[in-house]
Parts: C-alpha cells; sequence; structure tokens
C-alpha cells in the first residue's frame, strides 16, 4: 500500500514539475546608478538579505539611521534607468533576479520600489 | 507659541539628493543635515529636536512628546490631518470610507452638559505603557527606547488585536494593497498602522508634519519637544499650565499632552 | 458496565461520502474565499477600522471554546470517575481536536498576513495573552493527543485518568485564556471584566457538550449502534446544568454593568436599543440558546429529537452570544472624553455599522465544515465510536430507530439509574 502511494507520489510530482530549466535566460538589468555597492558582488549576492534583516531591525527598532546598509539605498542605485523601480520585469534589479531564482520578494508589500525621486520623496 | 529656528536649516540637508549621498556615502545625508544644524547655533537649537548622528540608536534619555491647544484648534482647520495624510502618503482606498486608514483624525467635542464645544487633533498618544505592545502576539508593537510606539511590520501577522486594546482608536487596518507610499514611511496590506510621530523626520531633526502645518497655517496649538529635557518648551510649558492627558485614568501615561479639555 | 469496549469504525459508507462531500465543499469555499481575501485583502469584507474582528471571528472563538468543552464527557469519565461515561470518552477528545482545528484554521485565515505563520510560531511577546493562547492551543492539542491515545491504547489505559486530569486542567487555562481575550481589553465598556473569564468557561462547557451530542447522536443514528437511554438522560441533564450556568453569568456581567452608571449607555445599547445586537442578544443567546434549551431538556417525556433540538438550539445561541460580545463590543464607541459627544472622520462617537460580505461569511462557516470533514474522516479511519452503547450489557439494545421513544425517568426504575 505505502510502496503504491510513494509511486502515485512520485509521478505527481514528475507531473507538476517544470519542463527542464536550462533554456532560462539570465536576468538582464539595467540600472540607474552603476558603481561601488556596499561589499563585493558575490558577498552581496549570497547575504543581502542577511544584511538588510539585520539592518531593519536596528533602524526600525532601534532608530539607527545612515546605516552602512539599507534598502532605501540600495533602490538609489539599482532602480531601473527608465521606470526607476527595482520591479516590474525581468530587467528590473530585485524582481529579474528573484523571479529568476524564484524566492518570493516580501520588502514591497510595504516598502516603496521606486526611487525617491521616482517615487515623489518629501524633502 | 513661536518656535524658535525650528526648521530653519533642517529641510535644505534632506533634499531627493541626500538619499543618493545616503547610499553612496553611507550616511553622509544625516550628517550633513547636522551639519547645517550647527551652522545656525544662534537660534535656539537646544528644543528641537537634533538630528541623530548616523549609526547612533535613539535613547531612553529623550521622549518625545506633543503639547496639544485645544483652546487654539479651530474646528473647520484640517492642516494637521491633511499635513499628516500628504506626508505618510495615506490616500483613501477603494473601499468603504470606514475602511481607510487615519493617522491623524480632528474630533470635535461637545460637552453634553454646557454644550461647550471643542476641536482637537487624535492620533497615537504614544503611551507609556502602552496596551497595544501589551497585547501584541509577536513583539510587531513596539516602542522605540525614545517613547514612540511603532508598529513593526515586518512581523505584523494583521492580527488586529492591537486595534481592539488601543483606548483611543489610534490604529488603522491597511485593507487592500498600497502602490504610493513615500519611501521613508512603509505601509502595507494586512498589516496594522498608525501616527509614527513622523519618527522619519524626528531622526532628522524635523518636527512632525502635523505640527508643522499647525504652525505654517498660523494655529500654533501643537508644540513638539523632549518631554525629558527640563529645558525645553514643551516642558517648561507642562510643568507651568493644566494639561491634561486624554484618559488618563488608565494611567498609561501617554506622551500627547492637551490643554483645554 | 462492559469491561471489554469494543471500538469500530464507521461502516456506513454512504452516509461518510455524503458528509465528507458536503462538509467538504463548504471548506473549499472557505479556501477559496481566504485566497480571494488575501488577494484583494479585507476591503471586500465588511469589516472595517472599527469593527476589526468580524464574522470569522465569531465562528472562530466559538469554535475553540466549544471545543474545550467537549472535552467535558472525557473529563467526567477520567477525572470524576463517571465509568458510564467511559465508551463516550475517546469521541469527546476527537471531538475537542476537530472543533480547535476549525476554529484555529478560521482564525489565522482571517489574519491580514496569513503568509506569516511562521512569525506568529517562532516571535513571541510573553505580555501577549494573545501569545499564550497559541501555546495553550498547541499544548492543547498535544495534551489531548495524548489522552486519545492512552484512552484507545489497552496497555496505556491505566494511564488516562492521570493525562485526563492533565488534560482537564489544561482545557480550563485554555478556556480562560479565551476568554481573557477580551477581559485583557482595558478601554472597551462591553469587555474589561475579570468575569470573561469564568463565563467563557461556562459558554464553553454548554457549547461544548451540545455538540458533542449531536455529533454522538447522529454517528450512533446513521451506524445504527444503539445509543443507551441512561447515557442520553444523564448527558442532556449535564447539558442544562450548563446552560443554566452559562445564562447565571450572562446575567451576572450585565447586572454588574447595570449597577454601573458609566456603563449604562453600553447596556442600554446590548439590551435595548442595538437592533441587530439586541436582537442576537434576546432571541438568539437568550431565548433560542438558554431558555428554550432548558424547556426542551428539563420537561418531562423529553425525546432523542427533543434533545437534537435543543442542542442545535444551543450551538445556534452560542453564535449569537459570540456575534453580541465580539461585535456588539466593537459597534459600541470608545468613551475617550468621558461627559463630552463626539464626532469625527473616523466613527468617533458613533455606533457602528457591521454587514458582513460572502467572503468572510463563507470563511466563517467553513470552520464548522473543516471540524465536520475532521471528524468524519477520523471516525472513518480510526476506532473511536463504540459498537454498542448500550446502558449496561444485561439490558436489551433498544434498537435501530429509537427516536420517539420517551426518556423520562417515569419509564424506568429510578433505583436502577441513581442520579
Amino acid at each position: 500500500m505505502i510502496q503504491r502511494l510513494l509511486y502515485c507520489l512520485v509521478l505527481l510530482l514528475a507531473f507538476l514539475a517544470p519542463p527542464a530549466a536550462a533554456e532560462v535566460p539570465k536576468p538582464a538589468v539595467a540600472i540607474a546608478n552603476p558603481g561601488q555597492c556596499v561589499a563585493p558582488a558575490d558577498v552581496m549576492r549570497r547575504s543581502h538579505m542577511d544584511m538588510l534583516k539585520h539592518q531593519r531591525d536596528r533602524t526600525l527598532r532601534q532608530g539607527e539611521r545612515g546605516a552602512k546598509y539599507s534598502l532605501n539605498a540600495c533602490i538609489e542605485c539599482h532602480a531601473s534607468k527608465d521606470s526607476g523601480s527595482v520591479l516590474g520585469g525581468k530587467e528590473n534589479f530585485c524582481e529579474g533576479c528573484h523571479s529568476y531564482v524564484a524566492i518570493k520578494l516580501d520588502c514591497f508589500e510595504c516598502h516603496q520600489p521606486k526611487a525617491m525621486k521616482t517615487a515623489g520623496a518629501r524633502p | 507659541m513661536s518656535k524658535r529656528g525650528s526648521d530653519t536649516g533642517m529641510s535644505v540637508g534632506a533634499g531627493p539628493d541626500s538619499g543618493r549621498r545616503a547610499f553612496l556615502g553611507t550616511g553622509v545625508g544625516i550628517a550633513a543635515a547636522t551639519g547645517v544644524l550647527a551652522i545656525a547655533p544662534g537660534i535656539g537649537l537646544i528644543e528641537i529636536a537634533q538630528a541623530r548622528p548616523a549609526g547612533e540608536l535613539a535613547s531612553s534619555k529623550v521622549r518625545w512628546g506633543l503639547l496639544i491647544d485645544s483652546r487654539r484648534c479651530k474646528s473647520e482647520c484640517q492642516a494637521c490631518a491633511k499635513a499628516c495624510a500628504k506626508e505618510n502618503a495615506v490616500e483613501p482606498g477603494s473601499g468603504r470610507p470606514s475602511q481607510n486608514s487615519q493617522w491623524l483624525r480632528k474630533i470635535d467635542l461637545k460637552d453634553k452638559v454646557t454644550g461647550r464645544e471643542v476641536s482637537l487633533p487624535m492620533m497615537c498618544q504614544h503611551c507609556a505603557k502602552p496596551p497595544c505592545v501589551d497585547v501584541c502576539p509577536t513583539g510587531a508593537s513596539m516602542q522605540r527606547a525614545d517613547g514612540i510606539v511603532l508598529v513593526d511590520r515586518h512581523i505584523c501577522i494583521g492580527c488586529r488585536y492591537c486595534i481592539m486594546a488601543c483606548p483611543y482608536q489610534a490604529r488603522s487596518f491597511v485593507h487592500e494593497p498600497l502602490h504610493a507610499q513615500n519611501p521613508e514611511v512603509p505601509r502595507g496590506q494586512g498589516c496594522v498602522e498608525g501616527c509614527t510621530l513622523c519618527v522619519h523626520r524626528v531622526d532628522k531633526g524635523q518636527q512632525p508634519a502635523c505640527v508643522q502645518a499647525c504652525q505654517d497655517s498660523g494655529g500654533g496649538a501643537m508644540l513638539f519637544g523632549d518631554l525629558n529635557d527640563p529645558t525645553s518648551d514643551i516642558a517648561l510649558r507642562i510643568a507651568s499650565v493644566a494639561s491634561s492627558q486624554v484618559r488618563a485614568d488608565l494611567r498609561l501615561n501617554p506622551a500627547v499632552r492637551y490643554q483645554g479639555i | 458496565m462492559a469491561t471489554h469496549i469494543a471500538y469500530r469504525e464507521l461502516g456506513n459508507r454512504s452516509a461518510f461520502w455524503t458528509l465528507f462531500l458536503l462538509a467538504g465543499v463548504f471548506v473549499a469555499a472557505g479556501l477559496v474565499a481566504h485566497v480571494v481575501m488575501e488577494h484583494h485583502g479585507h476591503v471586500i469584507t465588511g469589516m472595517d477600522n472599527r469593527i476589526v474582528w468580524g464574522l470569522p471571528h465569531v465562528f472562530a472563538v466559538f469554535l475553540i471554546v466549544a471545543a474545550s468543552g467537549a472535552l467535558n464527557v472525557a473529563s467526567t469519565a477520567s477525572v470524576f470517575g463517571k465509568t458510564i461515561y467511559k465508551p463516550l470518552a475517546p469521541l469527546s477528545g476527537l471531538v475537542s481536536l476537530c472543533l480547535l482545528a476549525g476554529g484555529l484554521a478560521v482564525l489565522v485565515l482571517d489574519l491580514g498576513r496569513s503568509d506569516r505563520m511562521i512569525v506568529a510560531a517562532t516571535q513571541y511577546n510573553f505580555k501577549s495573552i494573545f501569545a499564550w493562547n497559541i501555546f495553550l492551543y498547541t499544548g492543547f492539542y498535544a495534551v489531548v493527543g495524548v489522552y486519545l491515545w492512552m484512552m484507545l491504547e489497552k496497555r496505556f489505559n491505566k494511564y488516562s485518568s492521570a493525562v485526563g486530569t492533565a488534560a482537564f486542567i489544561w482545557r480550563l487555562v485554555l478556556t480562560t485564556g479565551t476568554g481573557s481575550i477580551f477581559g485583557f481589553l482595558i478601554a472597551r465598556e462591553a469587555y474589561q471584566s475579570a468575569i470573561m473569564a469564568p463565563m467563557f468557561i461556562a459558554y464553553s462547557l454548554a457549547y461544548g457538550t451540545a455538540i458533542y451530542l449531536i455529533v454522538l447522536m447522529i454517528a450512533c443514528r446513521i451506524e445504527a449502534r444503539p445509543l443507551g437511554d441512561e447515557v442520553l438522560r444523564r448527558l442532556k441533564n449535564l447539558t442544562a446544568t450548563f446552560v443554566a450556568a452559562s445564562l447565571y453569568f450572562c446575567a451576572a456581567h450585565h447586572l454588574t454593568n447595570l449597577y454601573f452608571t458609566r456603563n449604562h449607555a453600553v447596556e442600554a445599547f446590548i439590551l435595548v436599543d442595538g437592533g441587530s445586537i439586541t436582537q442576537s442578544f434576546w432571541l438568539g443567546q437568550v431565548l433560542i440558546g438558554g431558555v428554550l434549551p432548558l424547556a426542551f431538556l428539563l420537561a418531562p417525556g423529553v425525546t432523542r429529537c427533543r434533545i437534537l433540538a435543543a442542542c442545535m438550539a444551543i450551538v445556534f445561541g452560542g453564535l449569537c452570544q459570540m456575534y453580541v460580545t465580539i461585535i456588539g463590543g466593537q459597534a459600541w464607541p470608545m468613551d475617550l472624553f468621558p461627559g463630552y459627544s463626539a464626532t469625527s472622520s473616523f466613527a468617533d462617537g458613533v455606533i457602528q455599522q457591521y454587514s458582513p460580505g460572502l467572503w468572510e461569511i463563507l470563511l466563517a462557516f467553513s470552520g464548522l465544515a473543516i471540524a465536520a470533514l475532521l471528524m468524519v474522516v477520523a471516525l472513518r479511519v480510526l476506532r473511536i465510536l463504540p459498537e454498542r452503547l448500550d446502558d449496561a450489557p444485561q439490558e436489551v439494545p433498544l434498537g435501530d430507530a429509537p427516536q420517539e421513544v420517551p426518556l423520562g425517568d417515569a419509564s424506568r426504575d429510578p433505583a436502577q439509574h441513581p442520579r
């Protein structure tokens, strides 16, 4: 019985799995302000979520301002040249990569994905 | 009720450019704001909010508070409410009016016996012992060291128990997806929110938007400052004139005090 | 009392599938409602910034409260040593767990950010009674789960009394916690009272036992398993006692409020001119949920039909009570400035109206459906329901269709079944 169930499960998974993913193109992002980031690219790719998570607590709960890591600072540099946003499509910095690796992006449920200028920041 | 030099230099350092400098030079923007402050030492800097230097945490030596003089607050004036909505991008949604967030609202009061009428702004009272913080299951409702009560939306699960617990009806629930947030004021669907005392402005050395608007419109009914600093305008005022806390019977020690009720 | 109780799964296939599909449809509708609500936000519901807890909370809290009460029969058997209830005890534990699952599911699916359940499970503020309740609910699962195991595994039967006592205490604490969610709200005139906790315990005993009886009677009926008159007579008397206790606490609560002048306005709202709230209170909670069941259960010549009707009336009354407590308590404006009348754009000083939308109604009812679905499946695959529940082994079973047989004491020898 259990073997049969497992067999069914494997079949089901095989059907649900997407076709071979080798063909998905890597995201090609065009950002507004290329330049020096707060850490080397490989570090950022691996650890940006930790940096942001650590900093968000310090900023919100402890009131630290002007820290080295900041989501708004990310957006200022990495927003798209055209739309001024890090979201929108494959060429946008955050969404491009996150949709490529299929990881849900929760920041922008609350945070503004557009750079200060585009979003009409208040002075 | 003039606020001596309250905002003279402050807004200069925080233009759209300062954000960019902050990401490049990490914190230069804030430092610039402080610098501007220092340029104008002669105009009563003691009483106003000083921009905290980059990296420095909010301190319990400070307790931010408001004094609201309801006698100078006109029923028809909505300057504070409008400024609050604009600053924090709290706009009407697509649902019923009762589903819209209101961080600050004007209440008109009428004494049931004497008929005396009063108008005043009501918002989060930033209690010293906030019931919303007590009841929050995850700790999302929290109090900063300087007394500002905030919702940590990173861990708010949207249970709305804090709205049930708040004696001031000061919190709102975001009923639908948002897109037009102020980059400095994150807010979003499914979380509870309320007045932040414009924490993003206060940390830059500015006053809350409502206070600024009240001054600019000539109302002069709102005074912002550090309750813990005995030399601050607000501390001197509340030490010398009669003021009261709303629902003082609950012993929550709100940081917002009112005159004339 | 039979020394060996034989338990068997539900055998009636067609009844199982009918109930399964019926409940399944409502569960599916509730899940769809959740997805729609999560996508659009609560803007599509009848809830707003004043009525932040709507119909889903009414059903969820009802189910959670009833869950704790459904454990009564098991407690009576294990803690108070009434052997006549022993065969009934496993079902009691099962109904309890299923009701709790239904209630918690609705509660969780109505959150603004249900996707963050991991936060609720990892970050705690221990001053919050909500946070404590998370532990009380999960702990209840563990304790009652072990309790069920001890009852169903013959080798461990000897421990069932000890674990049963633990479960009994746990569920009292749990309902204290649920009642305190409202009791701890300092500024709401309709709540903010220590009586909320014991009152909720009384409610839980009534609702839980009523639901248990409904499940038991329906299960025995569709399975054609004998269910003794004496068992039913005792259970219906127990239920009547709990209903009376509920009415007592309710009366004490309102009388206390009526004595305080400052609470006169809120009491007038709930008791006299609150529209649907007042109707829910007098018609729903008091008449249908209190007086009617008492009459049905205690009047002479009680039949099985009447017991079932009484239990259903208790459930309806319980939902009305939760509506009055949860919606009524929020609809009444908080008195920020005593002595003043207040007006604002944020409904200050206004009695807020609430009319639930389709999605929240579907979500709310899915709580009952989830509980029912779990019960049906569990009874089908687990040996929970005894093969026979005659009063005593020497007695002749009553047969398949015993509904209309009067259960009055007159037809039995009182000496044989002492109260």
